[in-house]
């Protein structure tokens, strides 16, 4: 049984250029954004937007600057933001045709010949990674290259990032350096940065974790992720009391409609 | 920020909307011909059978609607079987995979309330409505059990719906644990609601039935009415989601759906036009509080992304 695998993303070393998103998009075959159209978000240098069914990878800017953009502090934030590949996954624990797997790996892959496109994995991912891909006609995402994987390959992305901010490697390989990371920064005066899900404080721990030097929001993180079937027990439960009451408030008054009915008629009815 | 701002929306729009309105009404509708049919009286037959040839209807529309709102129709089969191994697909925790079965279970049970009832008032010249087993399923043992059964199921079809829309990682839908309870509830009073005018329309229920009906109806708003109060409290914060559009059509079936029917005298009236009005008005507010509560996260653009902002 293989080890666990992952990505560790250093985003203090992250320069921007969108080798991963390339890499992705040519070893995934995934089509080009908006039919190839030339689109600009103009939202700093950032036209891929959003991660989707087509965009499997994507570089965050974030642009921390004053007006006058000279104050002291300044900076730009970039991070290659992917799927998290979850060790308890929202997605696979709701997908209601098990077309969501986890791998021998530890990742979470969609099969999207058994994928119908019913899109609940999209609501339930607490990330906002999966979305419909238009060529499949199904919900896709990062499969961590299962099938470079498979043949003992290192994915595509990690392989092309020039500065390593994204490290591919077993997850408790990735856990020490990434430890190690941290610890080196603080020494340096940088005592913002942080692990995001490298410890399992939500959803069992991240496969693909991150090192961050502000907090999780700003990097369009949630704080405190959480599985989608934390409302299901009572949710239901809530539900049933709400049957229950409308079953009696039914009985009730068609009793008393009967007896009322019988006190003037004996007639009585017999389904 | 809410957690649930930064996930993405799922595209359910219309399809999905038409669906939970009308599951709500086949399921309310067979839950409260049900209720006519074990406790009820002779002169409610009429008032039944409509209550059953609705519930069949709606899931006939119902799997339609599921159907054409997948981006793969025709794996639809998927829900039910596992696609590489024919086995059946059933996840008890996934709501979606539950709804599956629940609305095939009742759709099965709502033909066979349908069948039952056509062959026992001989309403078709059709032959199977004579065979001895069809005939069974209109008296007897075999009929309650199709009603109560069919009844838990109405139930269920009329509340998943919220659950599955709780069990996710949206604002508002995942933000509470009120809308299985909401949705149920206004399946039962849009239930009630359809009720009224299909009889009306025939012409061939009873006035006491009627009468019984709208009173029915009239209490299931109030609960509603209160239900839906705690649902908005529940969100906290994230109630400033509905602040716009989707929060108006919101009011409008609070206020014109829920409120407006009991003031204009439904449930009280002896009058059977006027049951007209308000039980429109019911109906058009239960789609008015479904499109309210998927197109206002629907419409919620993610928070995360890319951000600019200070130190």
């Amino acid at each position: 049984m293989p080890e666990a695998m992952g990505f560790f993303t250093d985003t203090t070393v992250c320069i921007g250029c969108k080798a991963c998103e390339v890499a992705c998009k040519e070893w995934n075959q995934l089509p080009a954004h908006s039919g190839g159209r030339r689109e600009m978000s103009g939202d700093s240098y950032d036209n891929t937007v959003r991660l989707s069914g087509t965009e499997w990878r994507h570089v965050k800017f974030i642009e921390q600057f004053h007006e006058d953009r000279h104050t002291s502090g300044d900076r730009w934030l970039m991070m290659s933001d992917v799927c998290k590949h979850c060790v308890q996954a929202g997605c696979l624990e709701v997908c209601p045709t098990n077309a969501i797997i986890r791998t021998e790996f530890d990742t979470v892959v969609i099969q999207s010949d058994a994928c119908n496109g019913c899109r609940l994995c999209i609501a339930a991912c607490p990330f906002g990674v999966i979305d419909i891909n238009p060529v499949s006609h199904t919900a896709q995402k990062c499969t961590l290259c299962y099938d470079r994987l498979q043949n003992g390959m290192e994915p595509a992305c990690s392989k092309a990032c020039p500065t390593d901010s994204i490290r591919f490697g077993s997850i408790v390989e990735l856990k020490k350096i990434a430890d190690q990371r941290v610890s080196q920064l603080h020494a340096q005066g940088e005592m913002r940065a942080r692990l995001y899900g490298a410890d399992d404080k939500f959803l069992g721990a991240l496969n693909s974790f991150y090192l961050l030097v502000d907090n999780p929001e700003v990097y369009g993180l949630p704080a405190n992720p959480k599985l989608p079937t934390r409302n299901l027990r009572l949710s239901s439960l809530l539900s049933t009391a709400g049957a229950f009451l409308m079953a009696m408030l039914g009985i009730v008054t068609l009793r008393k409609r009967r007896m009322d009915a019988m006190a003037t008629s004996p007639a009585s009815f017999d389904a | 920020m809410p957690d649930t701002f930064f996930t993405t929306s799922p595209h359910w729009r219309w399809y999905i909307v038409l669906y939970f309105f009308i599951g709500g009404i086949a399921g309310g509708a067979f839950v409260i011909a049900s209720l006519l049919q074990l406790f009820g009286r002779p002169e409610d037959r009429p008032v039944i059978r409509h209550g059953y040839d609705i519930a069949f209807a709606g899931t006939v529309v119902s799997g339609l609607l599921l159907t054409v709102d997948l981006t793969q129709p025709l794996r639809f089969w998927h829900m039910l079987i596992r696609s590489n191994v024919g086995l059946p697909m059933f996840k008890p925790w996934s709501p979606m995979s539950v709804g599956a079965w629940g609305l095939l279970l009742f759709g099965a049970f709502a033909t066979l309330a349908a069948l039952g009832t056509a062959a026992r008032e001989e309403r078709w010249q059709w032959r199977p409505l004579r065979w001895r087993p069809v005939r069974a399923l209109g008296s007897g043992v075999a009929a309650r059990i199709v009603a109560v059964v069919g009844a838990l199921l109405g139930f269920f079809l009329a509340g998943y719906t919220g659950v599955l829309l709780a069990v996710t990682n949206r604002p508002v839908w995942g933000d509470t644990h009120w809308l299985g309870v909401l949705f149920l509830i206004s399946g039962m009073s849009t239930g009630a609601a359809t009720l009224i005018l299909v009889s009306l329309w025939r012409r061939d229920a009873n006035a006491g039935t009627l009468a019984w009906l709208s009173r029915f109806d009239r209490n299931a708003l109030v609960v509603e009415l209160l239900v839906l109060v705690v649902f908005i409290i529940s969100l906290g914060s994230v109630a400033r989601v509905l602040v716009g559009w989707w929060g108006f059509v919101l009011l409008l079936s609070l206020g014109a759906g829920m409120v407006l029917p009991l003031f204009l005298g439904h449930g009280q009236s002896p009058n059977l036009s006027r049951l007209i009005r308000p039980a429109t008005l019911v109906v058009v507010g239960g789609l008015l509080l479904r499109m309210a509560i998927v197109f206002s996260s629907e419409t919620f653009s993610r928070g995360g992304g890319t951000g600019i902002g200070v130190p």
